[in-house]
């Protein structure tokens, strides 16, 4: 990641926001609404950092996965339906049927690679094949279990959809109770402060992602592993000559990509909304995609990236609650379906490269053969 | 003597490459029937009537057959779209847009240009035009990810769903505002109904089959010809099959990838301008959902060969149409489907695995398609 990568990512946010601080400005103080733009644009950005993350893994270690949009829709229909078997079959409380929702979820997104990896390594199927493979059967898989365990005949829930647990919690850093001190009795700055810690308070996978990405960029660049995955997806014939087991390296990191995705799935239906819906990821696991390109294959620069449309899509959610003081002149932004355009338009242009070509790993996307 | 031999090898060979080329499909497709049986067990249905209600629904008597040739007919084009495209090295995973856009603007000039100029057109000039300015929009929101890829290098698997989100908003935002329905009891995001000259007559009387079936089976063969007989088809496959041999060679790689995106997306482009003016009379919005990944199975399915992506095409179709039917008989959602051409695309895609099973040894080249990212 280069500066000018991230100036780019800067000045994107900032005419994102700074839109919709021109409009809102009206109805609230700028200050609210950056602050409520930047919680929105970190929780959004959620799976998309954990879809970028999964991409990491695989690419670092030589195998393409355009597989993460499937991931994601599987992991989050059975993470989603572990939580409901667990909370109304077998009767456990919400937590617990929760965290074995996500727990599920994970499973899934591992279960999902692995059958990338057998399609990509072992059977060496082209993999943007085999990565389609994975996402025309997630669709198939979640739709048709979707209707047939609810609806069909001799359905355990007869019929209707039961009520899930529910959402995690937000997690709240008491930011309020540790500053409201230095503010006295001023309002204003007590305001201030309550809206500076709405940012903080986010859920426990918003929060996982970003250590997450932290925890990647010291993996992949400060250890013996990180070193191999690497080695093994830019030169994978002299990895092998010095004694790393390419096979091994690559099944663990594209399974370590699928955990990636199968969280970034327990986001839409266990910590956004507890409901599942088919197809509902939307592109966001080929968004991620680009999102891994442009942060050049690194953990940081694809949080960073994924932060910009993260921010796009914060544009359209707050764009609704603005709807209202629209100034004419800008009439097109009350449309949602056009404002609802930019991360994909956002997507392309950053693949043309304008702002700098990135570079692959050498051997990303070529089977091993000895 | 010697030509003897030489003649009897060749039969043989072209026998063994028939029996490779139906043998390999053919076990995919069984393996996946089986497989999609256990799975109709486990979640409690009887794989049996399922089947045979599929069987039933989709070739069980004369309005059976017609319906499958109408299921089919977007099939085939759209399947034609992907296979081109495999063919010039390009993967468009964006037939699914690009089959939209050629819906709407088929339907624009379906039922608004008799508006716009104040007099009826007749059928012969009205419904060319239809389908002519459908297909040339399809191919030019292909044409749009070609040049992308040619010139900057975007890598067209995401750019083509990124085009497939921009073409779904977009067509949303159009049937929703200055192309719906004006008819005041109409809830639903759609265009008018197309005028009369617009619409592509029937074959037979009381079966909803029409020309544009026949039209497919006719554009197939003339993607065949195109590729096997024509400068135009030889420099797409050489370009698909190594861009670096076909530079040296003194092909010009760019123009060659913008120009097979810009067929490819036609060929989807007419996948959707036929639906409207042969079946559906009208664009509605969620109608082109699902398509494309169907037309990439079908394009995989036919080892992007045109008489394959026919054959394959009437496969998909017979099991959408008999669907209803197996629903019918064992209240197994349509859904299972889906779930069945999933498992087919997954055998076909990975013939190492079928291969494996039946104990076959490989020959041939592999599909390739990859090639990195933006480079």
């Amino acid at each position: 990641m280069d500066w000018k990568r991230f100036s780019f990512i800067g000045l994107i946010i900032i005419v994102l926001f700074g839109l919709v601080v021109m409009v809102g400005q009206v109805k609230q103080p700028p200050l609210l609404i950056i602050t409520s733009m930047l919680a929105t644009t970190i929780a959004v950005a959620t799976p998309l950092t954990l879809g970028a993350l999964s991409g990491v893994f695989c690419e670092r270690s030589g195998v393409v996965n355009i597989g993460i949009e499937g991931m994601m829709l599987s992991a989050a229909f059975f993470g989603w339906l572990g939580g409901i078997y667990m909370y109304n079959l077998y009767g456990f409380p919400p937590g617990i049927s929760i965290a074995v929702g996500v727990l599920v979820a994970i499973l899934t997104g591992a279960a999902m690679s692995l059958l990338l990896a057998v399609l990509s390594i072992t059977f060496k199927v082209d993999q943007i094949i085999g990565g389609t493979v994975i996402n025309i059967l997630a669709v198939g898989l979640t739709g048709f279990l979707n209707r047939q365990l609810f609806f069909g005949k001799g359905s355990v829930f007869g019929g209707t959809v039961p009520g899930s647990p529910g959402v995690l919690p937000t997690i709240h850093v008491p930011i309020t109770e540790i500053f409201s001190s230095v503010c006295g009795t001023s309002t204003t700055c007590l305001e201030s402060v309550q809206a500076i810690n709405r940012v903080f308070d986010q859920k426990p996978i918003a929060i996982g992602a970003i250590l997450l990405v932290f925890i990647s960029h010291y993996v992949l660049f400060n250890t013996r592993w990180g070193l191999r995955t690497r080695a093994v997806g830019e030169h994978p014939k002299a990895a092998d000559t010095v004694g790393i087991n390419v096979i091994k390296m690559r099944y663990a990191n594209v399974i370590i990509g699928g955990m990636f995705a199968g969280l970034a799935g327990a986001y839409f239906t266990i910590e956004s909304v507890p409901s599942f819906e088919p197809l509902l990821t939307n592109g966001r696991g080929f968004i991620s995609l680009a999102a891994m390109i442009f942060g050049n294959w690194t953990p940081i620069g694809a949080w960073a990236a994924a932060l910009v449309f993260g921010a796009s899509q914060a544009l359209l959610i707050n764009m609704q609650i603005f709807r209202d003081v629209i100034p004419p002149q800008w009439s097109f932004l009350q449309e949602s379906y056009i404002v609802g355009l930019t991360p994909y338009i956002l997507t392309m242009f950053i693949l043309t490269g304008i702002i700098g070509k990135t570079t692959p790993p050498a051997a990303d996307g070529v089977p091993y053969e000895k | 003597m010697q030509s003897e031999k030489q003649s009897n090898s060749l039969t043989k060979r072209i026998l063994q490459s028939i029996s490779e080329a139906v043998l390999i499909p053919f076990l995919a497709i069984l393996t996946a029937v089986i497989i999609g049986g256990i799975i109709i067990l486990i979640v409690g249905g009887d794989p049996i009537r399922a089947y045979t209600g599929l069987i039933q629904g989709s070739m069980g008597s004369t309005k059976a057959w017609s319906e499958t040739a109408v299921w089919a007919t977007p099939y085939i084009f759209a399947g034609l779209a992907v296979a081109l495209a495999f063919k010039g090295g390009l993967f468009n995973i964006g037939a699914e847009g690009q089959l939209a856009v050629g819906a709407v603007f088929s339907a624009l000039i379906g039922y608004a240009l008799p508006e716009w100029l104040g007099f009826d057109l007749p059928t012969i000039i009205h419904l060319p035009l239809t389908v002519i300015f459908g297909m040339l929009m399809g191919g030019l929101w292909a044409a749009i990810v070609g040049s992308l890829k040619a010139y900057t290098g975007g890598h067209e698997v995401i750019n083509t769903i990124m085009m497939n989100y921009i073409a779904l908003n977009t067509t949303s935002y159009l049937l929703n505002g200055m192309m719906k329905d004006p008819s005041p009891t109409n809830v639903i995001a759609r265009t008018p109904l197309i005028a009369d000259s617009a619409r592509f007559p029937t074959i037979f009387e009381g079966l909803r089959v029409h020309w544009g079936f026949v039209l497919a089976l006719l554009v197939a063969f003339f993607i065949w010809w195109l590729l096997n007989k024509t400068t135009l088809g030889f420099e797409i496959r050489t370009v698909g099959l190594n861009p670096d041999a076909a530079k040296y060679a003194g092909i010009n790689v760019k123009r060659t990838i913008v120009l097979t995106m810009l067929f490819s997306g036609m060929l989807a482009g007419l996948a959707g301008s036929i639906e409207v003016t042969g079946l559906n009379y009208r664009h509605e919005l969620g109608f082109s959902i699902g398509y494309g990944f169907d037309a990439i199975a079908i394009a995989l399915l036919g080892k992007s060969h045109p008489l394959g992506v026919v054959l394959a095409a009437f496969l998909f179709a017979a099991m959408r149409n008999g669907a209803t039917r197996m629903q019918f008989l064992t209240q197994l959602p349509v859904d299972l489907i889906s779930m069945l051409q999933a498992l087919i695309l997954l055998f076909v895609a990975a013939d190492a695995i079928i291969r494996y099973i039946y104990r076959i040894k490989a020959k041939g080249e592999r599909v390739v398609l990859t090639r990195g990212w933006g480079g």
